[in-house]
């Protein structure tokens, strides 16, 4: 196990948890850093849909109704893909309509397709999501067609959705890398950035499915796509495979994005490197903005809370270093 | 052996020719995000002091003789082998292979340690001071100005043997007794008396690892404001994860000093600086984590 060198005391530990911390915290930001930025958690699915062992549907539930208490606005929930392809939001339908939705808090879930969606929508789905990819054999890989083919079949749920005043959030996957492919063109990126946008994706997040990127790529990749999609509707979706992920978040924000999506308790390995870390932990994006006195509306504790338990479930040691960090206090 | 992750970071800042940092510019073209990164960064390892010096379990000299050893073979510049606390280090700078051009300081809290190093073949020393009042009396049993004199005895037994000396300082932007340091209290109380006192560089550490970017860069231009940018670095701790993020903006300020511990994040610093374009050591870094499995 890795131990803390330093014995940290409960006084600074609190004091980052606590909610003086927004004020005490509060730091010279830089005129270009967001006053504000929504975080958009995706540990519900994207998290535990990496996880090999099948979560029982009331942990899931529970699991989204203690985030529901900490401040998110938005909670992905899960996914409307066949259970064939992924068992474990094969519960779907049960998650949807057992989580207790609070106010002001958004419940989006996956669709990749039209059965998806209408299956969505009968159980109450109010918010959707589709996933497009930057690299070709990442998406036959992942989705079993071509980009072209995709973002087809994506028209239609988005066309139906609007039908609905249902929203959209579109993401595009391997943004800063493809474990086939390798290296991925950031004109590619742009591309189906702005197909999803014109479509009607009110957001498209950009993600970085492998964690290669690094500020340089991120900074490269951002720049092409901004000429393409505004930054206002632009978010990012880092893994931290390689310990990238907040210098990655960081330049983001230094470019002006306002969106991160992260997992509580840094949910979900990488599917294509074995022990490797995966989503960004809410808690520690949540530290970083905190600290430089940027807003979230979240509360640091109750994600840590939320985390404990997944983890506890799991018999996990957090991938958090925050988490990891308030919990020797104890 | 696991080291503990902990990132030291030495932030040598590039001549500022301006009052304010870079970060302050508006960033709205993209392009400016990386115009302010230096071209070459300088890594220093601290691992085999700094981060074998917290392991419960005692290291056995031979197993840290060839660390260093492994190290020296990877191109990074300088290399921290040990700490003159006490006689029984002597042995470990005595048997290491030193490859010419590496660096391999060695710290000495006291006088006697000087000669102590000297005697073993150390060509370089370096003393640590706290910018806390309560880490002072908690980590090195005497108060900050009590420190300062006696590290005023250590520079003059330095210069009598010709040795450089590094200076450190904790508890840059937070302290786990005091809570939130004040930046001109690292500058002035610390950092520019070091400097002063004729230390070559001065390390500043984040201890704790509680620093942000936005701390960070506070605390840094306070520092600059007082030393110039070319001998000041910096010393992040990974605790809350925020190390990498805090490198980045330093080095957006102009670092171009990173340290970091082998098997710690020293492997996710090169990986960001590398992406970045940034020259680092001679050979990849594979070379660290083979070192690393090895131990």
């Amino acid at each position: 196990t890795k131990q803390n060198m330093v014995k940290i005391s409960p006084v600074v530990v609190f004091f980052h948890l606590s909610p003086f911390s927004f004020i005490f915290l509060q730091t010279i930001k830089a005129h270009e850093y967001p006053d504000f930025v929504k975080i958009v958690e995706v540990g519900p699915r994207d998290g535990l849909q990496n996880e090999k062992e099948i979560v029982p549907t009331g942990v899931k539930i529970q699991l989204i109704d203690m985030l529901s208490g900490t401040g998110l606005s938005v909670i992905e929930a899960t996914s409307f893909v066949s259970s064939k392809w992924v068992p474990q939001m094969s519960d779907h339908t049960e998650v949807l309509r057992g989580i207790q939705r609070a106010p002001n808090v958004r419940y989006p879930v996956l669709t990749p397709n039209m059965q998806g969606f209408q299956d969505a929508v009968a159980a109450g789905a109010t918010e959707v999501a589709v996933f497009g990819s930057a690299s070709e054999t990442f998406s036959r890989k992942n989705i079993n067609c071509s980009v072209d083919e995709s973002m087809l079949r994506f028209k239609e749920v988005i066309t139906l959705a609007k039908g609905q005043h249902i929203p959209v959030r579109g993401y595009v996957s391997c943004a800063l890398g493809c474990p086939h492919e390798g290296h991925i063109d950031p004109s590619k990126v742009a591309q189906v950035a702005k197909s999803l946008y014109e479509m009607g994706c009110y957001e498209i997040s950009l993600g970085d499915t492998i964690g290669v990127g690094t500020p340089g790529s991120m900074c490269e990749m951002m720049q092409t796509v901004m000429k393409e999609v505004p930054v206002s509707a632009l978010a990012v979706h880092c893994h931290d495979t390689y310990g990238q992920a907040l210098p990655n978040i960081l330049t983001a924000l230094q470019m002006g994005v306002r969106v991160v999506d992260s997992a509580v308790a840094g949910l979900g390995g990488c599917p294509y490197a074995q022990g490797s870390t995966g989503n960004v932990s809410t808690e520690d994006v949540l530290y970083m903005l905190h600290g430089m006195g940027i807003e979230t509306g979240v509360n640091l504790a109750k994600v840590v809370e939320a985390g404990d338990f997944i983890c506890n479930f799991l018999c996990r040691k957090t991938n958090s270093k925050v988490a990891q960090a308030s919990s020797k206090t104890l | 052996i696991i080291l503990e992750l902990k990132l030291y970071i030495y932030v040598v800042f590039t001549i500022m020719q301006y009052s304010t940092p870079v970060f302050h510019k508006a960033i709205s073209d993209s392009t400016s995000v990386r115009a302010a990164l230096p071209g070459k960064v300088k890594i220093v390892e601290v691992g085999p002091r700094d981060g074998l010096q917290n392991e419960k379990t005692i290291v056995p000299t031979e197993a840290k003789i060839n660390l260093i050893d492994m190290l020296s073979e990877t191109g990074l510049p300088v290399i921290e082998a040990t700490s003159f606390v006490s006689p029984k280090w002597v042995p470990q700078v005595r048997g290491i292979s030193r490859r010419p051009g590496v660096s391999y300081p060695v710290l000495t809290p006291q006088p006697e340690g000087i000669q102590a190093a000297v005697k073993a073949g150390a060509s370089e020393v370096a003393i640590f001071g706290a910018a806390s009042e309560l880490f002072s009396k908690k980590n090195i049993n005497c108060s900050v100005d009590e420190s300062l004199q006696r590290f005023d005895e250590v520079m003059i037994a330095a210069k009598e043997a010709g040795v450089p000396v590094r200076g450190y300082v904790s508890c840059v932007v937070g302290c786990p007794y005091e809570g939130k340091v004040a930046p001109e209290k690292v500058a002035h109380v610390m950092a520019k008396r070091l400097y002063s006192m004729g230390c070559y560089e001065i390390s500043l550490g984040d201890t704790i690892g509680v620093g942000t970017p936005g701390s960070m860069s506070e605390m840094l231009l306070a520092v600059s404001r007082e030393v110039p940018v070319s001998a000041l670095a910096v010393h992040c701790h990974d605790t809350y994860g925020q190390a990498l993020a805090n490198i980045l903006v330093a080095l957006q300020m102009g670092v171009s000093v990173v340290d970091s511990s082998v098997a710690g994040l020293g492997g996710y610093v090169i990986y960001m600086l590398h992406g970045l374009g940034i020259k680092t050591v001679r050979k990849t870094s594979s070379k660290v984590a083979q070192a690393t499995c090895k131990l």
